[in-house]
């Protein structure tokens, strides 16, 4: 089960602890690299949609109006441009789901760092950050191109410079941007869930009678590998589990059971035992812990 | 089978229902606003975000089902959110800001903002001087954009007219340009700070250095005094705001170099968020000097007008940030 151990590792070096006021710790799991960049690559596209959309509108505008008064319209165009550039992030970053869209595609909020709330000052401040960490490069780099008077040296500091930023998250723990460095926020995953079924309320346990030497066979990250297997249902894995557990516990399979059924049986089971265990103060972790 | 059921199970079984009416509250506040949440709902929520969080620290203690505590643990900490992270209406902190978070935040950098202040008028000297020496020197500080033919190769009428002419046309799309241009200036000034400030200080000596070389451009044609006047108009509140960016970009680099007994990260976090609300200012004041300068430049060709409209709303801001007030109430609400 060694994979199964690199993802809870991977997993367990995600999560923060935060505790309320209340005394509970929360156990928050920050965004993790994958997210944060699909979140950026999604408020990109649609900022350059609505871009697109804005100086479409205009251009129709002013050529529907003539020569007259296109003066307003590219005056509105520059300040236009400007406002949504900037004000995307902050405006949906001040609301109270705290996330630009992208964000919230990505179950993402940021967060102020302490716990606290997150006040209007940090999300400004850190969205004034994003300016020079790749707005301002990349613009610069893309008129650059285009205008063909780009200088290589200037154009390949820019690249280093957007790099360096760029590439800023992956290089600390808490992932963090240059800009959560200085607003002291972060990027915390709370994704909506449902309460999936308990496993354990079944009716089908009636026929399986497991002895407690039977029960005892594994602890609980077993049980946890084992709900997961009972929640993904491949086919092929319950049945390779079944029999694993089978030939484990020396059970004889009857002739009508099928592996769901007995998986589902034997969960129960096992999961009532170790809870009853840990209500005694005995936490067996694995099948190796010998409590 | 009820004999069968887990302790863990008849548990949720009882409190399922006030997780899902936690989940339901939530989900309609994160669409529609606090406002769509009638006042017993309203009133419901730190309850029913208590009951979870309480639940939350008996499953882990009793229960093994790791779905369970998944999803209790983003119940609890999307309530937490809610609960201890909301803030007061917008339009209450905007009023705040505006009577007193602006002027606290701004008077809170006044050191910063001297020195920002001292390095431009420096700056500017330094453009003039240069550049009366030797006009070649006027193309190292303005761009061709930005000088918009008014360099020393210009003859004196050309000068009077860019100062006194009335001439309007294109003159709103390069307010915008330069309301943009600015805006550019400032957030980089404060960005770039935390780079111990030497790129802040770099960018407020090239931006006070052209003023001071376009200065001297005009002054060598003995147009200097109308000069002084027609970018007076929107030129002081401009650069007021570019000072205060600057100021803002040294508070933090300050606080990087000298963390005191802080962390460096935490020293720049707290700096950082002490300048978010000099920044959302800069803003605004550079959106009214775009305005002063798109309406005002070209239309008021009077000096003393321009004069007075200058000084006026310098003394304006000066008034506005430093003259001391009484703080009403609660003195530490944040924007």
């Amino acid at each position: 089960m060694s994979a199964y151990d690199a993802t809870a590792r991977a997993e367990a070096a995600l999560r923060r602890s935060l505790i309320t006021p209340e005394g509970v710790d929360l156990n928050l799991r920050i965004g993790d690299a994958g997210q944060r960049i699909g979140a950026f690559v999604i408020d990109w596209m649609l900022q350059i949609l609505c871009i697109v959309l804005f100086y479409w509108a205009v251009n129709w505008t002013l050529a529907g109006l003539g020569e007259k008064g296109s003066e307003h319209i590219k005056i509105i165009g520059l300040l236009g441009l400007f406002f949504l550039r900037n004000a995307w992030f902050i405006g949906f970053e001040l609301s109270p789901r705290a996330a630009t869209i992208g964000k919230r595609v990505m179950g993402l909020r940021v967060a102020a760092r302490d716990g606290g709330r997150l006040t209007a000052e940090a999300v400004i401040t850190r969205n004034v950050m994003r300016e020079i960490e790749f707005a301002a490069p990349i613009n610069f780099m893309l008129v650059a191109a285009f205008s063909g008077g780009a200088d290589a040296l200037l154009m390949l500091f820019m690249a280093i410079w957007t790099g360096i930023f760029l590439f800023f998250p992956l290089f600390n723990k808490d992932r963090l941007r240059a800009g959560d460095l200085i607003a002291g926020t972060w990027v915390v995953r709370t994704p909506k869930r449902t309460l999936l079924p308990d496993l354990s309320d079944n009716q089908a346990h009636g026929q399986f009678a497991f002895t407690d030497a039977q029960l005892a066979a594994y602890g609980i990250k077993e049980l946890h590998v084992l709900e997961q297997v009972l929640r993904t249902r491949d086919r092929k894995t319950m049945q390779a589990v079944a029999q694993r557990i089978r030939r484990k516990i020396e059970w004889i399979a009857d002739s009508l059971e099928s592996d769901d059924q007995f998986l589902q049986a034997y969960y129960a089971g096992l999961r009532a035992r170790l809870e009853q265990r840990m209500l005694f103060g005995h936490r067996r972790k694995d099948k190796f812990d010998k409590a | 089978m009820a004999a069968l059921q887990l302790k863990s199970a008849k548990f949720r079984q009882e409190r399922e229902h006030d997780w899902s009416r936690l989940s339901g509250l939530l989900e309609k506040v994160e669409t529609r606003g606090a406002r769509s949440l009638t006042d017993e709902q309203l009133l419901a929520i730190p309850v029913l975000y208590r009951s979870a969080l309480s639940s939350l620290s008996v499953a882990r203690a009793t229960s093994l089902d790791q779905s369970l505590i998944d999803y209790l643990e983003g119940l609890c900490a999307r309530a937490y959110f809610l609960v201890y992270g909301t803030r007061p209406w917008l339009g209450q902190r905007l009023g705040q800001y505006f009577t007193s978070g602006w002027s606290r935040s701004v008077k809170a950098i006044w050191k910063e903002t001297l020195a920002s202040a001292l390095i431009t008028a420096f700056s500017i000297l330094l453009g003039y001087v240069l550049v009366s020496q030797n006009p070649d020197l006027y193309f190292s500080f303005v761009s061709p954009d930005m000088a918009q033919g008014r360099d020393p190769t210009a003859s004196y009428k050309a000068l009077y007219d860019a100062i006194y002419g009335g001439d309007t046309k294109e003159l709103g799309t390069f307010a915008a340009f330069l309301f943009q241009h600015n805006a550019e200036v400032c957030m980089f000034s404060f960005a770039l700070g935390f780079a111990f400030c030497v790129p802040t200080a770099m960018l407020l000596i090239y931006n006070g250095a052209s003023l001071g070389a376009m200065t001297a451009v005009f002054a060598a044609k003995g147009l200097g005094w109308g000069f002084a006047g027609w970018i007076m108009i929107h030129g002081v509140t401009e650069f007021f705001a570019i000072i205060l960016a600057g100021a803002a970009g040294f508070k933090i680099g300050l606080a990087v170099a000298f963390p005191g007994d802080r962390t460096r990260l935490d020293a720049a976090a707290e700096a950082g968020r002490a300048c978010g609300g000099v920044m959302a200012g800069v803003v605004l004041m550079l959106v009214m000097a775009g305005i002063l300068e798109g309406f005002g430049r070209q239309l008021i060709t009077s000096d003393v007008i321009r004069y007075s409209i200058g000084i006026g709303s310098g003394l304006l801001w000066l008034a506005y940030f430093y003259l001391p007030r009484r703080e009403r109430g609660v003195a530490d609400v944040r924007l």
